[in-house]
C-alpha cells in the first residue's frame, strides 16, 4: 500500500491553510486561542500524513516518489518525536513567564540545528528528481541560514539568561567580517552548485566546501548576535524567529516540499515584519539590525554631567498619593520582570480599582527582552488586558494623569530621547511620563539603564524615587493602603 | 509689617496699587494695610470700601512711612524723601530706562522692587505686571481704534446695503498683541497678525487670526521669551509685508517693543500714506519712540490723507478698575512669595531668581541688572538645537527611479528564471505568495500578542520535522544518515510541542477586565 502523491499534497495544502489561520488568529485577543488551535490542527494533519508517507511510501503516476520505510521508519519517527514532545511540553509547562525570552531563543536554535541536519542529509541523499545544480544551491542556502539561526539563537539565549555578558562585542572591522562571509557564501554557492554528486557517490570536495560553509555560518550567527547589546534583544529574538522561518523554507526547496516552503515563508516574512515594527518603535534602522551590532556605534556612556538632586520618597507617602489620585498609569519595564513584581503590581492595581481609582498600564514597544514581554507578565498576574495600553495610546493622556508609577523601566521613559540630541537614545519614542503631575520611580539604585545613559527624569521636580526591590516596595504600598 | 498704598501723583494716572479685594488678601498674609485717602477714587474704589475690607484710611505721612510701600508709578523725588530707610518700595520702576531713579532709591537706603523686571519664567507669571497690563492695553487699543473708526468691525448684510468687515492687522503677538487679536476677532473683524518669532504663529491662530510672516525662510527662536532685533534681510522682507498689509487693512495695531531699546520702526510714512482715509493706527509703542512714523505719545494725530494715528500711552489706565485689580493681585502674589511664614514679615530670599531679578536696589547698593535668567518661554529652542544633528529625512524615490529599480529587479529575476528548472519556479510561486500572506496576516497584530505570536510561529517553524521524517523513510541509506534524521526529528519536535504548549499557556492568562 502506498500513498498517492496527490493525497500528500492535498493534506499539505490544508495544513498550510490552517497555519495561515493560526497567524491571522494571533493578531487579536478574541481569536488568539482559536488561532493556536488552528496551528495545532495544521501541525497534526501535517505530521500524520507525513508519518503515513514515510511508513507506506508515496507514488506518483506509478512511480515511487518516497520509499516505504515500514515499521522501522514508524519506530524511528515516533520514538524521537515522543522524546522531543516530552522535553518540549515539560519545558513549556515549567518555564517562568519572566524566562520566556530565553525559552523562545533556545527553541529557535533547535529549528536552526534541525535545518542544518536536514540540509546535510539532503546533500548526502543527492538530488531526488535530477536538476543537480539547483538542488545543490538549495542545500547550500538551507545549511547556511540554519547554521546562522542556530548559533545566533544560542548566543541570544546565553545573553538573555545572563550566562554571557550582554554588552555588545566589538571586533575590529566587524562589518567587513560579516560582509566577507556573505560574499564568500555567494561565491561558494556558485562553485558548489556546479559540482555533481551521484547518489551513493558523495563528492568529497563538495562535502568539504559544505563543511567550510557550515563553520563560517556558525561563526557568522555567533558574531551577529554577540555584537548586539542586551537592550536590543527584543528585535534580535524576533529577527531570529524570522531566520528560523527562512531556514525551513530553504529546506522546503531542497526537499521539493511545498508545505515547508509555505510555512517557512509565512514565519519568515511575519517575523521580519514584526522586527521591522519594533525597529520603527525604537527609531532604529532595520538594515542595521540585520547587519548586526546596531546601537553600539560610538555610544556616549557614563558622561559626568550634573543633573541636580533627586528626591526620595517612601511607601506610605506613595500610598497616600495613590489614595487621592483619580488617574494612575503604571509603566513597567524589565526591572518588574527581574523582581518578579507582576503579581504584587496586579494586586496593587485591583486594590486601587476597588477604590475607584482609574489604573491603566502604558507599555513601551520594547519594554522587556521580548516583544510583548510585559503584556505576558501582566496577563500571568491576571491584569485585564483592556487596561494595558500601548505607548501611542497612553502618551496623550499622561499630562492629565495624577500619578505615574515607573516600575523598573528606565530608557523607555527617558526624556533625554526627546530633549538631548547628543544622547545615544535620541529620537527613540518614549513614554512621556514626566508630563504627569507626579512620577514615582521604583528603582534599585541610581544606576543607569541598559543604554548606559543617565535619566534626567529622576531629577525632575515632579518625580520621586522609591528605592529597593520593586516587588517588596509594591507590597509595602499595598500594605499601607 | 505695614503696607502703605499711596495715591498716585502722576497726572492722569487713574490706577491704584491695591483694591478692597487685594487688601483682604494682604491682611490674610499677616500684614496691616494703610490706604491714602482718595487713592482709589479714579478707579471707582472709595475710601469706605477700603475701610470695609480692613484697611485703615490714612494720611500721606503714615502711608509713605510704612514698612512696605506699593504703588504703580515710580516715585518722584519728593516722594522718595518721604520713604523710611530700609523700607521696601514696590513699583513700576523701569530700571532700564531710569538709572537715575534707581541710584536715588539706593542712596535713600530703600529696597526697591520693580514689578516690570519680573523674570519671564513660568513660576513668576502670577506676578508679571507687564503681562497683566499688556492684556488690558491690547484690549483697549482695539476699543480706541473702534471708537475712532468710522465703520462697523463686523461684516453685515442689511436692508440698507452690505457692510464689508473691517480688516485688522496686529503687529507683535505678545500678550498685548494676542489680547488685541482676541478683541478685534470678537468684534467681528478679519484679523491678521505677524511676529518676528515664528513659534508664536500657533498662538496667533489659536486666537482666531491669520498668521502672516515675511517671505524669508529662517528665523531664530527666542531664548528668553522676548523679541529681539532682527537682521537686514528679514527687515527688508518685513517692510514689503507691512506695505502690503497697510494698503489692505483698515486698522493697524502695533505692539513691537524690544526691552531696553527704542521701539523698531515698522510702519513708514509711505505706508501710512498708502492707507485708506479713515483708517486707524494704534501705536502701542509710542512711549518708546513708536513703531509708526508720525505717531506722537499720548496724542491722536490725523495725517493729511485722513489716517488717525493713536499714540496713547495710558491704555491700561483707561480701564482703571480692571487694571488696579490685576496690578493689585500681582502685588499680592509678590507678597505671598516674600512672606513664606504668612506672618506679615517680608523676607527677601536672594537665591530666588524672581526676587533677585526684581530687586533693583538694596541696602544702599544698586543691584540692577540681575544675572541673566535663561529660560525660554517656548520649548521650541530644543527643536532648533536638534535640527543640525537629525539625519536628513529620507527622500522618497521619484516614481521614475522606482520604476527603473523595479524593472531592473524584474529583468534580473527573468534571467534567473529562464535558466531554472520548471519545478523550481512552481515552488518559487508558492514561496512568494506565502511571503506576502505572512506580511499581511500579521499586519495589525495587537502589541500585547507579540510574544504569543512569536511562540506560535516558532512552533510552526518546527514543521521542518516533516523533512526529517521523510528522510528517515529513505531506508536505503547508511545508519549515519538515519541517525542525523532522527536527531532532526527530536530537535524539531521539542519545538513543535513546546511551542504550542507555551502559547496555549500564555493565551489562557490573557483576560478581559
Amino acid at each position: 500500500m502506498t500513498l498517492p502523491f496527490t493525497l500528500l499534497q492535498g493534506a499539505y495544502i490544508i495544513a498550510g491553510l490552517f497555519f495561515i489561520l493560526a497567524l491571522a488568529g494571533l493578531s487579536k485577543h478574541e481569536t488568539a486561542k482559536a488561532g493556536n488551535t488552528n496551528g495545532v490542527i495544521g501541525m497534526g494533519i501535517a505530521l500524520i500524513i507525513t508519518l503515513f508517507a514515510a511508513v507506506f511510501g508515496v507514488t506518483s503516476g506509478g512511480e515511487t516518489v518516497q520509499e516505504a520505510g515500514g515499521i522501522r521508519a514508524l519506530l524511528l519517527i515516533l520514538g524521537p518525536m515522543a522524546v522531543g514532545a516530552v522535553i518540549g511540553v515539560i519545558k513549556a509547562k515549567k518555564v517562568e513567564m519572566t524566562g520566556m525570552p530565553e525559552l523562545i531563543a533556545m527553541l529557535h536554535s533547535f529549528v536552526g540545528l534541525a535545518a542544518v541536519l536536514v540540509g546535510w542529509n539532503s546533500f548526502y541523499a543527492g538530488a531526488e528528481g535530477g536538476h543537480h545544480g539547483i538542488h545543490m544551491g538549495e542545500v547550500f542556502a538551507g545549511v547556511f541560514i540554519g547554521a546562522v539561526t542556530f548559533t545566533g539563537s544560542i548566543v541570544a539565549y546565553l545573553k538573555l539568561s545572563a550566562k554571557m555578558k550582554s554588552a555588545p562585542l566589538v571586533l575590529p572591522g566587524r562589518h567587513i567580517v560579516n560582509l566577507g562571509i556573505i560574499v564568500a557564501f555567494f561565491v561558494m554557492l556558485v562553485i558548489f552548485a556546479r559540482m555533481h554528486s551521484e547518489p551513493g557517490h558523495v563528492n568529497q570536495t563538495a562535502a568539504l566546501l559544505l563543511g567550510i560553509l557550515t563553520v563560517l555560518a556558525l561563526f557568522l550567527g555567533w558574531h551577529l548576535v554577540a555584537s548586539i547589546g542586551g537592550g536590543d534583544m527584543p528585535v534580535v529574538v524576533s529577527m531570529l524567529n524570522s531566520y528560523s522561518g527562512w531556514a525551513a523554507a530553504a529546506a522546503g526547496f531542497m526537499l521539493n516540499n511545498d508545505l515547508l516552503i509555505i510555512t517557512g515563508a509565512l514565519v519568515g516574512s511575519s517575523g521580519a515584519y514584526l522586527s521591522y515594527i519594533m525597529c520603527r518603535a525604537m527609531n532604529r534602522s532595520f538594515i542595521s539590525v540585520i547587519a548586526g551590532g546596531f546601537g553600539s556605534d560610538g555610544g556616549v556612556v557614563g558622561e559626568a554631567k550634573d543633573y541636580g538632586e533627586h528626591r526620595e520618597t517612601n511607601a506610605v507617602e506613595v500610598a497616600d498619593l495613590l489614595k487621592n489620585a483619580h488617574e494612575v498609569v503604571i509603566t513597567p519595564g524589565y526591572g518588574m520582570a527581574t523582581a518578579q513584581a507582576q503579581h504584587a503590581v496586579a494586586d496593587l492595581t485591583s486594590k486601587l480599582r476597588a477604590r475607584g481609582v482609574t489604573v491603566r498600564f502604558g507599555i513601551h514597544p520594547v519594554a522587556g527582552r521580548l516583544p510583548g514581554h510585559m503584556n505576558v507578565l501582566l496577563a500571568e498576574a491576571k491584569v485585564p488586558y483592556d487596561i494595558v495600553l500601548e505607548m501611542d495610546e497612553i502618551n496623550d493622556d499622561l499630562p492629565s494623569t495624577d500619578v505615574v508609577l515607573v516600575i523598573g523601566a528606565n530608557d523607555t521613559v527617558n526624556p533625554a530621547a526627546q530633549d538631548d540630541p547628543s544622547s545615544p537614545i535620541a529620537g527613540m519614542p518614549v513614554l512621556e511620563v514626566w508630563k504627569a503631575h507626579e512620577v514615582i520611580v521604583f528603582k534599585r539604585s541610581m544606576n543607569t539603564g541598559y543604554a548606559g545613559v543617565q535619566n534626567p527624569l529622576f531629577f525632575k521636580e515632579n518625580s520621586a524615587m522609591l528605592f529597593g526591590d520593586a516587588k517588596d516596595r509594591v507590597e509595602d504600598i499595598v500594605k499601607a493602603l | 509689617m505695614l503696607i502703605g498704598v499711596p495715591r498716585e501723583s502722576r497726572p492722569g494716572e487713574t490706577r491704584v496699587a491695591a483694591t478692597p479685594k487685594t487688601v483682604e488678601q494682604l491682611l490674610k498674609l499677616g500684614y496691616q494695610v494703610a490706604v491714602e485717602a482718595g487713592a482709589g477714587a479714579a478707579a471707582s474704589f472709595d475710601d469706605a470700601a477700603y475701610a470695609a475690607a480692613g484697611a485703615t484710611v490714612a494720611h500721606p505721612a503714615t502711608v509713605w512711612g510704612a514698612d512696605i510701600v506699593t504703588k504703580i508709578n515710580p516715585p518722584s523725588d519728593e516722594e522718595i524723601a518721604l520713604l523710611r530707610q530700609g523700607a521696601i518700595l514696590v513699583s513700576l520702576a523701569q530700571p532700564a530706562l531710569n538709572p537715575a531713579l534707581v541710584d536715588k532709591l539706593a542712596a535713600a537706603g530703600v529696597t526697591a522692587m520693580a514689578m516690570d523686571a519680573v523674570p519671564r519664567i513660568s513660576r513668576a507669571q502670577a506676578l508679571d505686571v507687564l503681562s497683566s497690563m499688556a492684556n488690558i492695553a491690547g484690549y483697549r487699543a482695539v476699543i480706541e481704534a473702534a471708537h475712532e473708526f468710522g465703520s462697523f468691525f463686523t461684516g453685515q448684510v442689511t436692508a440698507a446695503g452690505k457692510v464689508p468687515p473691517a480688516k485688522v492687522f496686529v503687529s507683535g503677538a505678545g500678550v498685548a498683541g494676542l489680547a488685541a487679536i482676541g478683541t478685534a476677532n470678537s468684534l467681528g473683524a478679519i484679523v491678521r497678525a505677524t511676529d518676528v518669532r515664528p513659534e508664536v504663529g500657533e498662538q496667533v491662530e489659536s486666537m482666531g487670526a491669520e498668521f502672516v510672516k515675511p517671505d524669508v525662510p529662517e528665523q531664530e527662536v527666542s531664548s528668553d521669551g522676548y523679541a529681539k532685533e532682527v537682521g537686514a534681510d528679514y527687515a527688508a522682507a518685513a517692510a514689503v509685508m507691512y506695505a502690503a498689509q497697510a494698503k489692505d487693512c483698515d486698522i493697524i495695531v502695533t505692539t513691537a517693543l524690544i526691552p531696553g531699546r527704542p521701539a523698531p520702526r515698522l510702519i513708514t510714512e509711505e505706508m501710512v500714506a498708502a492707507m485708506k482715509p479713515g483708517s486707524v493706527i494704534v501705536d502701542m509703542a509710542a512711549s518708546n519712540g513708536g513703531n509708526v512714523a508720525g505717531s506722537v505719545a499720548d496724542k491722536m494725530v490725523v495725517t493729511e490723507n485722513g489716517v488717525k494715528i493713536i499714540g496713547y500711552t495710558d491704555l491700561p489706565g483707561r480701564l482703571p478698575t480692571q487694571a488696579s485689580q490685576l496690578y493689585g493681585t500681582n502685588v499680592v502674589n509678590l507678597m505671598k512669595l516674600i512672606t513664606p511664614g504668612k506672618d506679615g514679615v517680608a523676607v527677601l530670599d536672594w537665591e530666588d531668581v524672581i526676587v533677585r531679578g526684581m530687586t533693583v536696589a538694596k541696602e544702599g547698593a544698586v543691584t540692577w541688572p540681575p544675572p541673566p535668567v535663561q529660560v525660554s518661554a517656548a520649548p521650541a529652542a530644543a527643536v532648533a538645537a536638534v535640527a543640525p544633528v537629525v539625519k536628513e529625512p529620507k527622500v522618497p524615490m521619484s516614481p521614475g527611479k522606482r520604476f527603473a529599480v523595479m524593472g531592473l529587479g524584474a529583468l534580473l529575476f527573468l534571467l534567473v528564471a529562464m535558466f531554472s528548472p520548471e519545478a523550481f519556479l512552481g515552488h518559487f510561486m508558492v514561496f512568494m505568495l506565502a511571503v506576502v500572506i505572512g506580511y499581511y496576516v500579521i499586519g495589525n497584530v495587537h502589541h500585547a500578542l507579540h510574544t504569543p505570536l512569536m511562540s506560535v510561529t516558532n512552533a510552526i517553524s518546527g514543521i521542518i520535522v516533516v523533512g526529517a521524517m521523510l528522510q528517515v523513510g529513505l531506508g536505503s541509506h547508511s545508519w549515519e544518515f538515519t541517525a542525523i534524521a532522527v536527531a532532526g526529528i527530536l530537535l524539531a519536535s521539542i519545538n513543535v510541542f513546546g511551542g504550542f504548549t507555551v502559547t496555549q499557556r500564555m493565551l489562557k492568562m490573557f483576560q478581559r477586565g
